[in-house]
């Protein structure tokens, strides 16, 4: 069975453009791309018209909370993998955070069997990297390869021990296994609920320096020269951070950085008179950081752009600022707000996408993230113009913390396929 | 006369006209309090709920006392031992508590913004008592209001603010208002114990005591918690009272003319020496406390005010 999608504006984050064309999908999987003054009439297939909507390979999104096990109520398997349908998301790589931690096999084929039952998309977890994410001794890392696991990490946990994360790196080395690491100095960021500066001290609220960041990427560089393992960061939203990002990369270390759709849309100053739905971990930051953040990915020193998706119930967030806690749900919020970017002029359709969907796919060694012929096709069509306000009780999420609630977004979803089936048709 | 604001939660969003509003009317009820003449007609039949999530004792009296002296029914909730130890959250107390109508809401609480959260949530004024590091206007405006009465004027002095500066909420809303009302402000203190990104707050910044003191109009000390002690901060009390604490060597450097303000209660001995703190001719500390109760009947009187327009309003349909 093929699909033809006509009439498209074809994003390729790997060619670096983006033409009008035609995209031929045949079971599952990409077979050709024709120009726009191609004989189609020929071709005997299903016939999507998308008026000159861009397709662009779906997103893959690194680090997305489903709150399975545990927190059901806050997100389940179903509701997230809805969000990210309507997100243009169609591979989410979901966190270890949950309760209990995904740090055995058991837990992880839990974790497999509740997504392929429920999510109508891809969804690949992570493991911890240590049990319980406490940081003192290493999950069974070959049997959660095994079993799935596409990336180690103890999410928003640092591992403080130095001797304890090296000996991890060394074993996930030999495994060929991809560790996945929180930069935050903990010393410094204990307790923190913004970035210091005139802000926090303004509001009285107890803030952590940007060169927390900094110091624990420091670190951690030193280590992966010592082990020679492959690493991501998971988000990188200092200035200060990126000349260490850079000369770590350059000296040929397997290092990869991410950051949140936040960091790159939003200041520290968005959290005004202590609006708990702009509480993230870590805290927004000043607006010259957000600049040089935006500025990386355009570069492609900071390789990926995910959601840092994080489901908190509104009791958690009704409280006063410190106590609240942290995160904001962004599946589907991801794609249009990451278009102000572009629309604003400081990245093009293809570099969005090369750091949405290419590089992530690419980091975990995934298939998909390409408009390549014999890639899968997992595909979003999207109006990158179409306005709208957003209303949070609108989202498919089961909880609502966006900071972008009554924000105008430009850019709508208009349909999201995975392996070339529409599941939500 | 101007007085907009509904709520007084901070410093930050009084406009100079609406402190100099308060300050004049504080001025007044202070006269009428030395002359024993009571104006129990002002709030009268209005209620006056205290809510202090945080122990305290004299700021909860004057706030009690102001209430009284203008014929509120007054009553005092000491949260610390109420539902809250239930697990009951912050915005379920005020719900509850709203659902009793009270017209003021005095409030207290260790976190910041938390008093903010509050308003959002209930239909009477709120008047911020001290949230975490934040604010605590009405100590800012009783400083303002003992200055004025002292010096005259409230505007171009050069006033030095000592101590820990970092974790003082009494700090924030004097840097706020003092700036409003164009002073020349100073920090003093030890690095530890300033607040990051202080070089754009618009004052200027000294670690050295003597020099920070060189001239000054007032020399306004903050307590150190005792918690601060332990070489956290600082390496030991008796260092930081050799290096920051008030002395009269120290206060030498000032101008002859000079106060020293203390928001109490003092650590004798730690921030400030106690000749100074008793000394009658440089010591305002007592004028502090008297003020504060002139401070608090104005905000409350201006907050009823204003609370009994809007109600009016609402009763009669109008938009406001």
């Amino acid at each position: 069975m093929k699909t033809l999608f006509e009439n498209a504006r074809l994003i390729d984050p790997e060619a670096g453009t983006e033409a009008p064309g035609h995209l031929l999908v045949q079971d599952g999987r990409i077979l050709d791309r024709l120009e726009p003054g191609a004989e189609t009439g020929g071709i005997e297939a299903r016939r999507i018209a998308c008026g000159g909507a861009c397709l662009a390979p779906g997103i893959v999104d690194i680090g997305v909370k489903v709150s399975e096990p545990g927190e059901r109520h806050k997100e389940s398997f179903a509701s997230a993998g809805r969000a990210a349908l309507a997100g243009g998301v169609t591979t989410i790589v979901t966190r270890p955070d949950t309760l209990p931690a995904i740090d055995t096999p058991e837990t992880l084929e839990f974790v497999a069997r509740r997504a392929s039952a429920d999510a109508a998309v891809n969804v690949l977890p992570m493991a911890a990297l240590t049990k319980g994410r406490d940081g003192r001794e290493m999950t069974e890392i070959g049997f959660l390869l095994d079993a799935g696991a596409v990336a180690f990490s103890d999410a928003d946990r640092v591992v403080t021990d130095t001797r304890v994360f090296s000996r991890a790196l060394t074993y996930a080395k030999s495994l060929g296994a991809l560790v996945i690491a929180h930069v935050q100095e903990p010393g410094l960021s204990a307790g923190a609920a913004v970035t210091s500066g005139k802000f926090a001290s303004l509001r009285g609220l107890p803030g952590v320096s940007p060169m927390a960041e900094r110091m624990a990427l420091d670190r951690d560089i030193a280590l992966l020269e010592m082990t020679g393992a492959a690493y991501h960061a998971d988000q990188i939203t200092t200035a200060r951070a990126l000349p260490a990002l850079e000369r770590a990369k350059a000296n040929g270390l397997d290092i990869t950085a991410g950051v949140g759709i936040h960091h790159l849309t939003l200041n520290e100053l968005d959290v005004a008179d202590y609006r708990t739905f702009f509480k993230l971990k870590p805290p927004l930051r000043a607006e010259e950081d957000r600049m040089a953040a935006v500025e990386a990915v355009g570069s492609g020193l900071i390789d990926i752009i995910c959601s840092m998706h994080t489901p908190q119930d509104e009791e958690s967030k009704r409280l006063p600022y410190e106590e609240a806690a942290s995160g904001a749900v962004a599946l589907e919020t991801l794609l249009p707000a990451a278009l102000r970017l572009v629309h604003a002029g400081q990245l093009t359709l293809p570099q969005l996408f090369r750091a949405l969907s290419l590089n992530p796919a690419r980091r975990l060694g995934l298939a998909c993230g390409r408009l390549a012929p014999g890639a899968p096709a997992d595909l979003v069509l999207f109006d990158p113009e179409a306005s709208f306000r957003l209303d949070r009780f609108t989202l498919r999420s089961k909880s609502r913390n966006t900071p972008f609630d009554g924000a105008i977004l430009q850019g709508s979803v208009l349909g999201t396929w995975v392996a070339g089936v529409r599941p939500d048709a | 006369m101007t007085f907009r604001a509904q709520h007084l939660l901070g410093i930050e969003k009084l406009a100079p006209d609406e402190i100099t509003t308060c300050l004049d009317l504080a001025d007044r009820y202070a006269e009428d309090n030395r002359k024993g003449r009571a104006h129990r007609d002002v709030l009268e039949g209005l209620t006056q709920i205290n809510m202090f999530f945080e122990a305290s004792t004299r700021t909860q009296a004057s706030f009690e006392i102001a209430g009284k002296r203008l014929g509120a029914d007054v009553m005092n909730m000491a949260m610390q031992s109420s539902s809250v130890k239930k697990g009951e959250t912050l915005i379920d107390t005020a719900l509850t508590l709203n659902a009793m109508r009270p017209d003021l809401l005095v409030v207290r609480h260790p976190n910041s913004g938390a008093v903010d959260l509050l308003a959002q949530k209930v239909t009477c004024a709120v008047l911020n008592a001290g949230d975490g590091r934040h604010e605590h206007p009405t100590q800012a405006l009783l400083d303002a209001l003992t200055i004025r009465r002292e010096k005259g004027r409230l505007h171009r002095l050069s006033i030095a603010i000592c101590g820990d500066i970092a974790h003082s909420r009494v700090a924030r809303s004097n840097i706020l208002l003092l700036g409003k009302m164009e002073n020349r402000v100073r920090l003093v203190g030890p690095p530890t114990l300033l607040p990051s990104g202080v070089q754009d707050f618009g004052v200027e910044v000294f670690h050295d005591m003597r020099e920070g003191l060189r001239d000054v109009d007032v020399v306004m000390m903050l307590r150190l918690q005792r918690e601060r002690m332990d070489g956290g901060f600082i390496p030991s009390e008796r260092e930081y009272f050799h290096r920051y604490g008030l002395d009269a060597e120290k206060l030498a450097c000032a101008r002859d003319d000079a106060i020293v303000m203390h928001p109490g209660p003092m650590n004798r001995g730690v921030e400030i020496d106690g000749t100074i703190a008793d000394d009658i001719n440089r010591s305002v500390i007592q004028e502090q406390v008297e003020m504060g109760v002139a401070v608090r009947m104005a905000a409350m009187d201006l907050l009823a005010r204003n609370l009994r327009a809007r109600r009016g309003a609402e009763a009669a349909g109008v938009m406001v």
